[in-house]
C-alpha cells in the first residue's frame, strides 16, 4: 500500500488483524472489486482445502486401476461407481483431478518460493551496488524474460530431469523449471525499487551514522522494497501452474504412477476429444481453469486496489462505519511508484507487463 | 501523430536512465541494435551450457540402442569428444552462419527444418494476432468507457477467464464443440491432403499454405485451408486477447481522465470519437511494447496449440524432436525462437520511438 492510502485509511492503532495485507484489502474494496476478491479467495480456499485432504476426498488412489470388483475398465462414461468416468488408461478421472491438486499446490509453493529468493537477493545486490554487475545482470535477465518461457521451461526440464521421471525429481524438475522463468520478474522489480529508495533520505542518514551495507540493504531498503511482492506473488503462482499444466502437456510429465498432473491427463485426452469423449479433457481443464482463476482473481483485486488510478471508490453517499478517505487526487502527481503491475506509459519495462501466461 | 503530455513529467524515470541528455532518435536506434547482439549471444550461450549439461547429443539420442563401441565413434565422428569450449566457439561461430548443425533422427540440416515448419508457425502466429486485435482492442475499449459498470463487469471477468483457460484446454474444448459435435470445422492439421499435394507441385511454393492457396487459384483450396486455422487461431488470439483488452482498458482509463480528453469533450467532441481517438491514441504505445513482449508469448503459445490440432510447425517439431531426444534439433530451433524474439522487441520499440518521443531516453 502506499503510504498516502495507510496514513488516511487507519489510525497508527488500527488493530493488528486489518493491518494484514489481504484483510486490509478487503475492507478497503468495495463493489465489483470486492466481489472478485471475495469470489477469488473462496476458490483459491477450496483449492488449497482439496489439496490438504486428497487423501480423504479421492474415492480411489491416482494411480489405482482397479477396484475390489475388477479393473475399473477404460473410458467408462461418467456416473455409477466414476462420478467423472475413467480415462483411456483405465485411471478414475474424479480421483486424479483430485489428487492433481497436490501436485498442483507443491509445485506452485516451491517456484514460488524459491523464485521469491533468487529474484529479491540478485535484485538486491544489483539494484544496490550498481556497477557493471549491475548491468550483466540486468542484460541478463532481460534476455530470460523476453524468451518464451515455456521453452525456457522445456529446456530445463530436459537438463534437470534427464529422463528420471519419480514423484521427487519429477515435481522438482517442474518447479525449478519455472522457478527459473519468474527469477527475472523479481529481480526487476526489486531493482528498481533498491535504485528509488538507495536514493532516499534515511538510507542516507543510515550510512552517515556507519551502518554496513549489508545491514542497510536488509533493514533499510529490503523491508521498503517489498511490498509489491504480495502481487506478484499471486500472478506468477497462476502462472506457475499454466507452465506445469503447458511442461505436462507437451510431455515433461510425471508419471502417472507417481503423481496426478492435470497437463499430462489433458495430453493423453487429445485423443479422446476427436472420438467424442469429453469427460476425460473436461473435467482436469476446468480444474487448470479454476485454480488459475481463483488465484487470479486475488492478484487482480490486490493489483488493482494498490493502484489509485484502478480503485474504485466508495459512492459519496454510501460511507460506511469506516472512515473513509478523501476521493484522493485522480493522478497522484507526486508518486514516484511507476504504476501498477502493467507497465506505465513512462516506464514500460520496468515491471511485469500484466498478466502472461506461458500456455 | 501528436502526442500530448499525458501525465506530469515522471521523475522516477530521469533517475532510472541516464543514457545521454535527449539524443536523437538515431542514436536510440544505434544503442536498442547493439542490444540485440548480446541478448542473442547470451541466450544462445545458455541454451548450449543447458543442453549440453545433459551430455553429448548423440548418447542421449541414441544412448539405448546403440553399444559402446559403435557410439563412441559417432561421439568422435561429430567431434563431441573435444573439450567442450572448443565445441562452444565452434558453435557460435556456426550459428552466425547461420548453421544451426544437422538434427540427429532425420540427418536434415536445422537450418532447412526451421524454414520449412517456420513459416507454418508463423501463419498461426499471424492469424492469432489478427483475432487478438480484432477482439481485444474494441472490448478493451468498451470496458475502459464503461468503467465499472456492466460491460466492464462481464468483460474483466471474461478476460480473467480468457487467462485463465490454458490455450491447449481451449482448442480442445474448440475442437469437441465445433470439429466433433458440430461437424462444422475441420479437427486437425493445415488443410485436407488434397490440398496438401496441390501446394507441393507449386514451383514456387512459400509454405504459408494461405499464399500457396491463392497461387493455386481454386476458392475451395483457399476455403480449406482458412476453414483448418479458424480454431488454431481462435484459440491462441482469445488467449492473446484477453491480454490486450486488460491492457488497452487499463491505459485508455488511463487517458481518459486526462485534461485535454475533458477539454475535448467540453468542445463536443463526440463521446466515439473522444474514446477511439483521443484517449486511445496515446494509450497505443505501452500497447505496442507489450505486443513485443506478447511475442514470446504467442510463441509459446503457438507450442501448444500446434500440438493439439497438429499443425505442423515449429512448435509440433520441437515435441517431437524432444521425443526423440534429438537435443541438436531442439538446441537450434530454440536458439531460432531467441533470435526472432529479440529482433521483434527491436522492431516494436523501433514503432514505440517514431510514435512517442518520451520514449527515446
Amino acid at each position: 500500500m502506499t503510504e498516502f492510502d495507510s496514513a488516511s485509511m487507519h489510525s497508527p492503532k488500527a488493530p493488528l488483524w486489518s493491518r494484514l495485507p489481504v484483510v486490509h484489502q478487503l475492507r478497503q474494496s468495495v463493489g465489483l472489486q470486492r466481489g472478485m476478491l471475495v469470489a477469488g479467495l473462496v476458490i483459491t480456499g477450496i483449492f488449497i482445502l482439496t489439496a490438504i485432504f486428497a487423501p480423504l476426498l479421492a474415492p480411489y488412489g491416482y494411480s489405482q486401476l482397479r477396484g475390489d470388483d475388477g479393473p475399473f475398465g477404460a473410458q467408462q462414461e461418467p456416473g455409477g461407481d466414476h462420478l467423472f468416468g475413467t480415462t483411456a488408461g483405465g485411471y478414475d478421472v474424479l480421483s486424479r483431478v483430485i489428487w492433481g491438486s497436490q501436485t498442483a499446490i507443491i509445485v506452485m509453493v516451491i517456484a514460488v518460493v524459491l523464485s521469491i529468493f533468487a529474484g529479491v537477493a540478485l535484485g538486491l545486490v544489483s539494484g544496490y551496488f550498481g556497477g557493471w554487475l549491475d548491468r550483466v545482470l540486468v542484460v541478463i535477465c532481460d534476455a530470460v524474460y523476453a524468451f518464451p518461457s515455456l521453452l525456457l521451461a522445456i529446456v530445463m526440464g530436459i537438463v534437470l530431469s534427464g529422463g528420471q521421471s519419480s514423484l521427487f525429481y519429477g515435481i522438482l524438475a517442474a518447479a525449478i523449471s519455472i522457478t527459473v522463468v519468474f527469477i527475472p520478474q523479481y529481480f526487476r522489480v526489486i531493482r528498481a525499487e533498491t535504485v528509488r529508495i538507495k536514493a532516499e533520505a534515511y538510507v542516507e542518514s543510515a550510512r552517515v551514522l556507519g551502518a554496513s551495507n549489508g545491514r542497510i540493504m536488509f533493514r533499510h531498503v529490503l523491508r521498503n522494497a517489498t511490498r509489491t511482492l504480495p502481487l506478484i506473488f499471486t500472478l506468477n503462482a497462476s502462472e506457475a501452474l499454466l507452465t506445469l499444466a503447458g511442461l505436462g502437456f507437451i510431455g515433461f510429465g510425471i508419471e502417472p504412477s507417481s503423481a496426478a498432473e492435470w497437463g499430462y491427463d489433458l495430453n493423453k485426452a487429445i485423443s479422446d476429444v476427436t472420438s467424442g469423449i469429453w469427460w476425460t479433457s473436461l473435467f482436469p481443464g476446468l480444474a487448470i481453469v479454476l485454480v488459475v482463476l481463483g488465484v487470479t482473481l486475488v492478484g487482480e483485486s490486490l493489483n488493482d486496489l494498490a493502484d489509485p488510478r484502478l480503485r474504485s471508490r466508495r459512492a459519496p453517499g454510501k460511507t460506511s462505519a469506516a472512515p473513509v478517505a478523501p476521493a484522493p487526487v485522480r493522478e497522484p502527481a507526486g508518486r514516484i511508484e511507476p504504476s501498477g503491475i502493467y507497465g506505465s506509459i513512462s516506464a514500460p519495462r520496468v515491471r511485469p507487463d500484466g498478466l502472461e501466461s506461458t500456455s | 501523430m501528436s502526442t500530448v503530455a499525458v501525465k506530469p513529467p515522471v521523475p522516477a524515470r530521469a533517475s532510472k536512465k541516464k543514457t545521454g541528455q535527449g539524443g536523437g532518435i538515431g542514436r536510440y536506434l544505434l544503442v536498442r541494435f547493439l542490444l540485440i547482439f548480446p541478448t542473442i549471444f547470451i541466450l544462445v550461450s545458455m541454451v548450449f551450457w543447458l543442453m549440453r549439461t545433459t551430455g553429448d547429443p548423440i548418447t542421449a539420442a541414441l544412448g539405448g540402442r546403440l553399444g559402446p563401441d559403435q557410439l563412441a565413434e559417432r561421439v568422435h565422428a561429430a567431434g563431441y569428444d573435444r573439450p567442450i569450449l572448443v565445441q562452444y566457439f565452434e558453435y557460435l561461430g556456426q550459428v552466425l552462419t547461420g548453421n544451426f548443425g544437422t538434427t540427429i533422427s532425420t540427418n536434415r540440416p536445422v537450418t532447412e527444418v526451421l524454414l520449412t515448419y517456420g513459416s507454418a508457425t508463423a501463419e498461426l502466429v499471424f492469424y492469432a494476432l489478427i483475432v487478438a486485435f480484432i477482439v481485444g482492442i474494441p472490448l478493451g475499449l468498451v470496458a475502459a468507457y464503461w468503467r465499472d459498470k456492466a460491460p466492464d463487469a462481464v468483460l474483466r471477468v471474461l478476460a480473467i477467464l480468457w487467462y485463465a483457460t490454458p490455450v491447449f484446454f481451449a482448442g480442445l474444448l474448440l475442437k469437441l464443440v465445433f470439429s466433433v459435435w458440430l461437424k462444422v470445422l475441420p479437427v486437425a492439421g493445415r488443410a485436407t491432403t488434397g490440398s496438401e499435394l496441390q501446394m507441393q507441385l507449386l514451383p514456387n511454393k512459400t509454405g504459408i499454405y494461405l499464399i500457396d492457396a491463392l497461387q493455386i487459384g481454386d476458392p475451395a483450396v483457399v476455403q480449406d485451408v482458412l476453414l483448418h486455422a479458424v480454431l488454431p487461431a481462435l484459440a491462441l488470439g482469445l488467449l492473446t486477447a484477453g491480454v490486450f483488452l486488460r491492457l488497452v482498458r487499463t491505459n485508455v482509463i488511463g487517458t481518459l481522465g486526462t485534461d485535454y480528453v475533458d477539454a475535448a469533450r467540453s468542445r463536443g467532441v463526440h463521446e466515439f470519437r473522444l474514446v477511439s481517438k483521443h484517449a486511445y491514441r496515446p494509450a497505443l504505445i505501452p500497447i505496442i511494447t507489450v505486443i513485443g513482449l506478447q511475442i514470446a508469448l504467442l510463441l509459446g503459445g503457438a507450442v501448444l496449440t500446434e500440438t493439439v490440432f497438429e499443425w505442423k510447425g515449429l512448435g509440433f517439431q520441437l515435441i517431437e524432436f524432444i521425443k526423440a531426444r534429438d537435443f541438436v534439433a531442439v538446441q537450434g530451433i530454440v536458439a531460432l525462437l531467441a533470435v526472432i524474439v529479440a529482433l521483434s522487441n527491436f522492431i516494436v520499440d523501433i514503432i514505440a520511438a517514431l510514435i512517442d518521443p518520451r520514449v527515446r531516453y
